[in-house]
């Protein structure tokens, strides 16, 4: 049973990862760079918390968090469609915004950890009486609902980009803006849509540690990291979300894998643990993550050079009309 | 009907005209600057209004931070103190921008560097009882090494490989924390804390304090400020004329403004790829070493207030001018020491985000203007 319930946690923890990474595919899609996922996650996180603890009401946190980092994403649309700056800077920027304001807001959140309403866990009773089958079933179902609205995220996505024409039109944007806009669609309307729809779903990956599957603020501790693996992730993607997904969930396992190999004496039934032995070693195996995320770019790179898929043409590049991008 | 007349009547009430057109002329030269300072005095207004709307006093809160940073010699000795660091990554995030290799990794090249002097007092290089001479330049030298280290994988697998700089260096920054506890909590640990042993006199860098204490100044005495800061002013003009006067640095420039014309000028881009973050890293990792030798005394975790991400904003400010860092970075450690006078504490993390902010966002008038022009009320109809 233990090994369904390490699918279950890795189901969780990507999804974490899945959120952030759809938005990053969104926003790129369009054209504008989205370096700032992290700075969302964190003040989603933060503003979910925040106000989940004091209205009493999950919902309303969720709603929060999503709304602040949307708030986020409208700077980032504004210095980069508008203004036209550089994006990479622009990303950092909104990053150090979103972590330096969190950091403001969250100042006393850590006392409340345990006392938060979290957002449900759905459950299905009827599995859990029956065999083994049913009673696996049960564990791996047992989920908090923002996992379940990540699985039906991940083909609503992959239908709105690549069948709907909404979704061409974003392609279109990020590819050629100059065909796009001849043939009249508005191409920064659109990419300011996008960076905030961008961000808003970072700012969901964010409440959903927060208020869901990790629960607690814990200042900068809170996403560590998870949103620059997210970029990393929506380059590996090659900007598609169910590659995207299957890398989160992947990632996911992986995460609660190494948390499990630092627990038990023995692994595996007979070999000795040298995590257990030496706990000093676990600070190996927390780099894993990271590590592992430049190896998949790595991959990402390697692939994409093969297969001539690159990153959406226009991406990086601000469009005025009458002249190509600067 | 009506709402044709409505639109008519906001015409009439419209007399001017905003436009925005491309600056086809070089900007003059007082602008960049004015818009820095106009850049800051909007951001410190910006985050007036936040500390206002989270329940505090933006004044009282300024007037605090500007004497904890700079109201007093002693105050100030520690801004300056804090600025070392600050210098050294702004220095080596303003080397590797001009390339537009977006270096986010200063944070992990820092503590690279601090294990790698760690390393010569704890391993140990250097036999125990050296004199300074022998063991500061070795100190340094293995910052610099493990710095560089740091630095060159990013670049290494940029040049060859194609993977993203900024998502490689970031990753490589949590390793590094990683690596540096893996010595904290086990090999290093003195007595059971986390912490080594303090390190001998002869590992540590000259401070003012010990020159008070030698020649009996009253006034230095419990001054902080180190011999780091003259090795930091020294790598900042140095690397001045690296980037602005030195062939190589012509390359760098080139290559960051026009990749293609660097390709077709003969450059070889991948050698300085490599080259450039591998000596962004070096320098990134001396901040690491001269803060362990000069501050710290002892390898230690939590060494950093985000040294290496302050620094890609220092160099932004300073227009990734290697002698603008210093400044810069005194201002910066002046805002790192008042940060810790002020609550929340997140404060002056949140001033320097909406400063880079609004930095790029006024660098907007340098590229484009903005004409007002007067139309006559009845000159649309």
């Amino acid at each position: 049973m233990e090994i369904f319930q390490i699918l279950a946690s890795a189901l969780a923890g990507g999804t974490i990862l899945l959120f952030g990474m759809l938005g990053g595919i969104f926003t790129e899609r369009s054209g504008v760079m989205n370096l700032a996922i992290e700075g969302y996650m964190l003040l989603g996180a933060t503003i979910g918390y925040k106000v989940a603890a004091q209205t009493g009401n999950p919902w309303v946190g969720l709603l929060a968090g999503i709304l602040a980092a949307a708030v986020l994403g409208v700077l980032h649309a504004f210095i980069c469609v508008t203004l036209k700056a550089d994006q990479v800077v622009s990303g950092l920027a909104i990053n150090f915004v979103g972590t330096g304001v969190s950091m403001v807001l969250g100042a006393n959140l850590s006392n409340l950890i345990g006392k938060v309403n979290l957002l449900p866990t759905i459950t299905f009773p009827a599995l859990s009486n029956g065999s083994a089958v049913s009673e696996a079933l049960y564990i791996l179902t047992k989920q908090n609902v923002l996992v379940y609205i990540g699985l039906i995220m991940i083909p609503i996505a992959n239908w709105y980009l690549f069948k709907t024409r909404p979704g061409m039109h974003l392609r279109a944007i990020g590819e050629n803006p100059e065909a796009a806009d001849s043939m009249g669609v508005s191409v920064n309307k659109l990419r300011y849509l996008y960076t905030i729809l961008g961000a808003a779903l970072a700012g969901l990956g964010g409440v959903s540690i927060s208020v869901a599957i990790y629960p607690g603020w814990f200042s900068e501790l809170t996403t560590n990291g998870k949103g620059w693996i997210c970029v990393g992730l929506v380059i590996f993607s090659q900007w598609q979300p169910i590659r995207g997904a299957m890398g989160a969930y992947f990632f996911g396992l992986l995460s609660r894998v190494i948390l499990n190999l630092k627990i038990p004496e023995t692994l595996f039934g007979g070999i000795k643990n040298p995590f257990f032995a030496n706990p000093n070693l676990t600070f190996f195996l927390e780099m894993i993550p990271y590590l592992f995320t430049l190896i998949v770019m790595i991959i990402g790179a390697n692939e994409a050079r093969r297969k001539r898929i690159g990153a959406p043409a226009a991406l990086g590049q601000p469009y005025s009309r009458g002249q190509r991008g600067k | 009907m009506e709402k044709q007349a409505v639109i008519q009547q906001k015409r009439k009430g419209f007399h001017f005209r905003l436009q925005v057109e491309e600056r086809s002329d070089e900007p003059p030269k007082w602008l960049s600057p004015l818009l820095t300072v106009l850049a800051l005095v909007v951001a410190f207004a910006i985050a007036g209004i936040l500390i206002a709307l989270v329940g505090g006093d933006p004044i009282y809160t300024y007037s605090r931070m500007w004497k904890a940073a700079f109201g007093t010699w002693f105050a100030f000795s520690d801004s300056l103190t804090k600025a070392i660091p600050l210098i050294f990554c702004g220095v080596a995030c303003s080397l590797a921008f001009h390339m537009k290799i977006w270096n986010i990794g200063a944070e992990g090249q820092f503590f690279l560097g601090a294990f790698g002097a760690s390393l010569v007092v704890l391993a140990p290089i250097v036999p125990k009882g050296s004199s300074s001479w022998v063991y500061i330049p070795t100190m340094m030298l293995s910052g610099m090494i493990f710095g560089a280290l740091w630095g060159f994988i990013p670049g290494y697998l940029k040049a060859k490989l194609g993977v993203n700089e900024i998502i490689s260096t970031l990753m490589l920054n949590y390793v590094a924390v990683a690596w540096n506890n893996f010595f904290l909590f086990g090999k290093w640990s003195y007595q059971g804390f986390q912490m080594s042993e303090k390190f001998p006199k002869e590992a540590l860098l000259l401070r003012l304090s010990d020159i008070a204490k030698k020649y009996n100044i009253k006034a230095l005495q419990g001054m902080a400020l180190h011999l780091g800061i003259i090795f930091a002013l020294v790598t900042a003009i140095i690397m001045y004329f690296v980037i602005y006067k030195s062939k190589w640095g012509y390359e760098i420039k080139l290559t960051g403004d026009n990749p293609n014309a660097a390709k077709y000028a003969g450059i070889n881009i991948m050698r300085n790829t490599i080259l450039v973050m591998a000596l962004s890293g070096a320098i990134a990792g001396l901040a690491g070493a001269s803060e362990i030798s000069g501050v710290v005394k002892r390898f230690q975790g939590s060494i950093s207030p985000g040294y290496g991400y302050t620094g890609v904003i220092i160099a932004w400010l300073s227009k990734l001018n290697p002698l603008m860092t210093i400044p810069v970075s005194i201002f910066f450690g002046g805002l790192i020491i008042a940060g810790r006078e002020i609550q929340p504490s997140g404060i002056p993390k949140m001033i320097q985000g909406i400063i880079l902010v609004c930095l790029i966002s006024f660098d907007f008038f340098l590229h484009y203007r903005i004409r007002i022009s007067r139309i006559s009320a009845f000159a649309e109809e």
